[in-house]
């Protein structure tokens, strides 16, 4: 009974999603081996392999796996699926484009995006935008499942676990990686942040989005968007929190002029503690914030700016 | 070229669920239905392909009851030249979907199947990447711009960093994320037009495809209610009951 676990990482740094993944598949089926697939990635796998429960850090270092391209991860995953009894992912934007189809290949159903392990077999998952939470079993056989980030602690340091070679598996060749074009920011990223402090349409501009950079400096927090600020142009649309863009969880989420639309709130709504500035006192973010303040935002962010300059952050 | 373009039919996007009592599911009784948004954006993108000359024919295709039947009339309105209606009461899996949807692209043969890149319903993000394994097509999921070269296709992804550049070969899948488009509304002839084109009835059985449910739901239940919490009167309020709480570092 063993699972095996996709590493995501950018060919240099493990992303936190892989230690959070391991902890759900220490629930489902332990042992637990990692993939560290990519192209020039021997750092990465040591980095695995230093993550607590994993016993084994498979390897496969070619420029095929270099942007985990779906067509290819699938090919290398279906190389090495036989050993295991559950294949696990984070269900990030990677995860997400290639486990459909091992699950395809493989005929058994995806459980995507799980908040919780309640068995073995049995697994609860939002739907409906995680206005309702279902609870699934699945089938015998081997599982496919992708992991919500959101809903696991990371796993803690342990190790170090054995790290082998995997072989590449042969490339499809019906698909490449052409280009990206990546935000460049110092500032933690949306899904780890510990902090993330949001604005909406009520930030009227892309500019004043730098009243909340100045914050977020102070707090090491990342910075996030309502839909209607990324749909308005404010800012690109990968800083966007809710239903169709990011998850997060933080332990403190702020959200500055945006009135709480379902589809926000689904993003956000399980963060640890909610603070919103809005001047409709009526705005929906209040039904869900620890802390309301009914403000003109161009006034409150400088006053809240002053108080923390105030408390040495 | 033909496109082929799968549409569902769900809950309504402004429609707040409701689950039931029993914790069988969500209620759909008296509930509006709609096309899925993100298969809305689909249907939009093949339109303005045939508008470009880069695409011969649009098919629809939805797999569900009866009522599905007007899902695919709405794609007709909006521009799509025929339907087909695979007739189903079950709760059909993604996979299942897959299989049935490969089934029609092997005598169907289109260059490019779009697809919305979940269904709001049961958020699975699963039936694209599950159908372009099937056939052994390549998949450019989560798209952001589109473009139809000499055999192949250039699409501009949403990654989690930002935007990612992919070049597939056709035959291909592509899935739909929110910014590829804005879809139209169907002008009041087209929707009288649409009553005229033909859509194909067929089970999945003359698929040879089993729709029964690999997953068992167990249950389905509502989530944690958050309450809300208080009101302070200042900004340096806001900071200083942040402080206590213990939020800050």
């Amino acid at each position: 009974m063993t699972s095996l676990v996709i590493a995501e990482h950018d060919n240099k740094t493990l992303k936190d999603a892989t230690a959070k993944t391991v902890t759900a598949a220490q629930q489902v089926s332990a042992p637990v081996h990692v993939l560290v697939a990519g192209s020039g990635c021997a750092g990465v796998a040591e980095q695995a392999a230093r993550i607590a429960g994993v016993e084994r850090v498979l390897v496969a270092d070619d420029p095929a796996y270099a942007k985990l391209v779906a067509e290819s991860m699938e090919a290398l995953i279906l190389s090495l699926a036989g050993s295991y009894d559950a294949i696990l992912a984070p269900a990030t934007t990677n995860g997400k484009n290639y486990m459909p189809r091992v699950a395809a290949k493989l005929d058994v159903p995806q459980i995507s995006e799980i908040l919780k392990v309640v068995s073995p077999d049995t697994f609860e998952r939002p739907i409906y935008a995680g206005n309702a939470i279902q609870t699934v079993q699945a089938p015998s056989g081997k599982k496919v499942v992708t992991v919500r980030i959101t809903g696991f602690k990371a796993a803690g340091e342990g190790g170090p676990a054995t790290i082998e070679k995997a072989s590449a598996a042969a490339d499809p060749g019906i698909s490449k990686f052409v280009g990206e074009e990546l935000s460049k920011s110092e500032r933690p990223e949306l899904t780890s942040a510990k902090i993330v402090i949001s604005g909406g349409r009520g930030m009227q501009s892309g500019d004043n989005f730098h009243l909340l950079e100045k914050i977020a400096d102070k707090l090491h927090a990342a910075v996030g968007a309502s839909r209607a600020a990324v749909d308005a142009g404010f800012v690109p649309n990968d800083y966007q929190v809710g239903q169709t863009g990011k998850v997060v969880a933080p332990e403190l989420y702020i959200a500055v002029g945006i009135s709480g639309a379902i589809q926000h709130l689904a993003g956000m709504k399980d963060s640890k503690v909610i603070a919103a500035v809005n001047k409709d006192e009526e705005a929906p973010i209040f039904q869900v914030a620890d802390f309301g303040l009914v403000a003109d935002l161009f006034k409150a962010l400088p006053e809240m700016d002053e108080e923390l300059t105030k408390l040495g952050y | 070229m033909k496109v082929l373009v799968p549409v569902k039919r769900v809950i309504d996007y402004n429609v707040k669920v409701r689950v039931k009592a029993d914790g069988s599911g969500v209620d759909l009784a008296n509930v509006k239905m709609s096309m899925n948004p993100f298969d809305e954006i689909s249907v939009e993108e093949a339109i303005r392909l045939k508008e470009k000359g880069k695409a011969s024919e649009i098919v629809a295709v939805s797999i569900g009851p009866q009522q599905a039947s007007e899902t695919i009339r709405t794609a007709l309105a909006m521009g799509a030249d025929r339907g087909i209606l695979v007739k189903t009461d079950a709760e059909v899996e993604p996979l299942a979907v897959a299989k049935i949807l490969k089934a029609i692209c092997d005598t169907e043969q289109p260059g490019l199947v779009i697809a919305g890149k979940q269904a709001i319903d049961d958020d699975s993000n699963q039936t694209g990447q599950m159908l372009a394994a099937l056939l052994g097509w390549p998949q450019a999921t989560f798209a952001h711009t589109l473009e139809l070269g000499d055999g192949h296709a250039k699409v501009e992804r949403e990654i989690d960093g930002g935007l990612q550049t992919v070049e597939i070969k056709l035959p291909a899948i592509v899935t739909t994320d929110l910014r590829l488009n804005e879809p139209r509304y169907a002008s009041l002839p087209n929707i009288m037009k649409a009553k005229k084109k033909p859509i194909d009835e067929k089970s999945p059985a003359d698929y040879g495809v089993d729709v029964a449910p690999r997953l068992k739901v167990l249950k389905v239940t509502e989530p944690a209610k958050r309450s809300a919490g208080i009101k302070v009167k200042t900004a340096a309020e806001l900071v200083d009951k942040l402080k206590e709480a213990g939020a800050l570092p």
